[in-house]
């Protein structure tokens, strides 16, 4: 019954795009309607699955063979981190269908919108329930696909094609390496199902074989979870329409790698250089999204650091073995609500303020829009730790794990968690607080209650799924049965008084005391003043597309003209020279043919004579 | 014996030849030509007799008979060339060329 869960988004996919403007009338509503109705099954098959012991917990459904000769069907496996992923997906992605009701009315074209939507559903669906990396490979492409065609949504607009080509690129970069994991996978192992790559079945093949496959998913992951690297798509990919933030560039699509990582966790357990490679991605992608996110005035752009940044510390509670997989699908699930929240408040933002974007046209909002005021309120607080709230538990749970394998990435891990707290707070500060610094025709109003119920709803999922997930390490008890159990299980307080986590809360607290003086007391300048050499480097993304353009853009484009110029001297030189010489040379044959019979005549005479001495001296004839 | 008339054979033909070179006029070269086959006839002709079969004495007579149609042919074309060109020159007749 489970593939009814991918089946039903799909066919209003189906539906949306094939009777195309019949359906213009209700289409949103059909939208809505599969997504919720997915929902639904994902919630039986939840509650299937607690009914069910521990052991037998990873329920396997074949669909049908999908290539027999490499004995690979197409099966969907339904265990605790799949149904966890799935819950979430349709869960966060059902309230921002119905959040995209109010946010996309105006838009003529609100339809199609709705069936790139349910197509995102299936496809992540797909990538997170398949039992095999084929399946999940289909479902990743799917969404790569979704994601495109949503970033290029307003494809009139030149910067959102370019956005969305850009994505499309990168993430090839990311395939590439995912695909050439599965092959090494294939021929190392003979199968791609995940039953079949168990600890014991992989345990004959050698570290070298092992250390290739974990680094060359990482590299898929990387693309998928615009982890450096492939980190420069998603801040372009804020072209797309708000509820696209949110959803796909947010709270589901790009914690696809964190899934590829503890989803293929035996590899990285298996080797010890790609799991510390994965860390290491992890903390530099952490702090290399919370820089980004202290310069950005686009509001969307700053939550699209922060998305970097705490997919980076999933990333690293990811490549820390069973002990951090829990914290990191626990901060995972967090995220989903708190940052779609953050993102669907800052589109409602938008939505008031005739989708102006630059937090500097902000200020003093939080009396013209109460309810996004407080919902935001809510998820800047997760986010940032606050205690009591999800990130707190969460993101200090993969500290702490962190910091047993290793005081840098734990200090650094706790330095981004300070850095959050100081960007997260300006974009506070700047769009909620201070003096109004408006457009002169902008009239900020709240917006339908179409909009501001999802956000209600996230919002309380912000506050008590951190204290739900961690509390008696259940997150952790229940995905045992499909990433097992750490050595030695971590003790949940209500409030850890550790030095780790009180010096996290300091930092955070620094870091707000900041923004405050910078952004909340004094007055923020309208027009962006010019900023010192590091605010410069984090506006530019860290020089991040300065550096692709140097080292492969330029190169190729090198690459390209050299061949276009061997191309065009070398071998069409040689192909027009050979022609040019033999019409050249045929053109001076010609001359012989004067039209005087007497030079024909004496030619025949000489060539007679010719021959006729030729034979004499020959012989006989 | 026959080396006398194989001698002469090839000093028409040379003189035929060398006609047909050094000649401008249609008409004269047209004659060197027929110098020249007559040589060859004589050739023919010669070496029969050494040989003491019919055979060159045959292929003289279809000589002859070519030769003479040569002849219907080739005048017909130098009058008409030269009633159109009011020249019966070879070299004035130049325009079949590159």
């Amino acid at each position: 019954m489970s593939w009814l869960m991918i089946a039903l988004p799909l066919l209003g996919a189906f539906i949306l795009l094939v009777f195309n403007r019949f359906t213009n009338r209700w289409g949103h509503l059909l939208g809505v309607v599969m997504s919720l109705a997915s929902f639904a099954v994902a919630v039986l098959a939840f509650v299937e699955l607690l009914g069910l012991g521990e052991d037998q917990r990873r329920q396997a459904v074949t669909l049908y063979e999908f290539i027999p000769s490499m004995k690979l069907n197409m099966g969907l496996l339904v265990d605790p981190l799949s149904i966890s992923f799935a819950l979430l997906i349709t869960g966060v992605g059902s309230l921002i269908h119905i959040y995209s009701i109010g946010y996309m009315s105006h838009d003529p074209d609100r339809r199609r919108f709705f069936s790139y939507l349910n197509l995102f559903v299936a496809a992540m669906l797909l990538l997170v329930l398949s039992d095999n990396y084929v399946g999940l490979f289909i479902g990743w492409e799917g969404v790569g696909l979704a994601s495109y065609l949503l970033i290029g949504f307003w494809q009139f607009k030149p910067s959102a094609a370019v956005a969305a080509k850009k994505a499309f690129v990168v993430n090839r970069v990311g395939d590439f390496g995912l695909l050439v994991g599965m092959f090494v996978i294939w021929t190392s192992f003979g199968s791609l199902a995940f039953k079949d790559l168990g600890a014991e079945q992989i345990g004959t093949a050698s570290n070298g074989t092992l250390t290739a496959i974990g680094l060359l998913l990482l590299l898929g992951a990387c693309g998928k979870s615009a982890q450096l690297p492939l980190q420069s798509w998603l801040l372009d990919a804020m072209e797309g329409p708000t509820p696209v933030s949110a959803l796909i560039h947010a709270a589901t699509m790009v914690t696809a790698g964190v899934y590829l990582v503890v989803r293929s966790g035996v590899f990285f357990e298996a080797s010890d250089v790609a799991s510390l490679v994965v860390t290491i991605v992890g903390v530099a992608t952490l702090l290399a999204g919370a820089i980004i996110g202290c310069a950005k005035d686009d509001i969307k752009k700053g939550l699209a650091g922060s998305t970097m940044s705490q997919i980076g510390y999933m990333m690293l509670g990811a490549g820390l073995g069973p002990a951090g997989y829990a914290f990191a699908i626990a901060h995972l699930i967090a995220h989903g609500f708190f940052k779609a929240d953050m993102f669907l408040g800052a589109g409602s933002v938008m939505h008031g303020m005739n989708d102006e974007v630059d937090m500097r046209k902000y200020g003093g909002l939080r009396k013209y829009m109460p309810v996004t005021f407080a919902t935001f309120i809510v998820g800047y607080l997760a986010i940032i730790g606050f205690p009591f709230l999800s990130g707190f538990y969460t993101k200090d749970g993969i500290i702490e794990t962190a910091m047993e394998h290793g005081a840098w990435m734990g200090w650094l891990a706790v330095l981004g968690a300070g850095i959050t707290g100081f960007y997260m707070s300006r974009m506070i500060f700047m769009t909620f607080f201070g003096e109004k610094r408006w457009d002169k025709d902008a009239h900020p109003h709240e917006s339908p209650s179409v909009m501001t119920v999802p956000l209600i709803l996230l919002s309380i999922g912000s506050i008590v799924l951190g204290y739900f997930l961690i509390m008696d390490n259940r997150l952790m008890h229940f995905l045992a049965p499909a990433v097992g159990m750490p050595e030695h299980v971590p003790v949940p307080h209500l409030f850890s008084t550790t030095t780790v986590g009180l010096s996290t809360l300091a930092l955070v607290a620094v870091g707000a005391a900041i923004a405050w003086m910078k952004y909340g007391r004094a007055q923020v300048p309208a027009v962006q003043p010019r900023g010192s050499f590091l605010t410069t480097f984090a506006r530019r993304d860290l020089y991040g597309d300065a550096l692709n353009e140097s080292l492969f853009m330029r190169p190729g484009q090198w690459l390209t003209r050299i061949a276009v110029y061997f191309d065009n001297r070398g071998i069409d030189g040689l192909v027009n020279g050979l022609a040019a010489g033999i019409g050249g040379s045929s053109g001076r044959l010609r001359r012989l043919q004067t039209g005087f019979a007497r030079t024909y005549a004496l030619s025949i005479l000489i060539g007679a004579a010719l021959l006729t001495g030729a034979l004499l001296l020959v012989g006989n004839i | 014996m026959t080396t006398h008339y194989l001698i002469l054979s090839g000093l028409l033909f040379a003189i035929g030849a060398m006609g047909v070179l050094i000649r401008r006029n249609a008409i004269v070269v047209f004659m060197c030509v027929e110098l020249m086959l007559n040589a060859c006839n004589l050739a023919f002709v010669t070496f029969a007799r050494q040989v003491g079969n019919l055979e060159g004495q045959i292929i003289a007579f279809f000589v002859m008979v070519v030769a003479a149609a040569e002849v219907v042919v080739g005048l017909a074309i130098i009058v008409t060339i030269f009633r159109t060109r009011r020249s019966a020159s070879v070299d004035d007749a130049n325009l079949l060329k590159y």
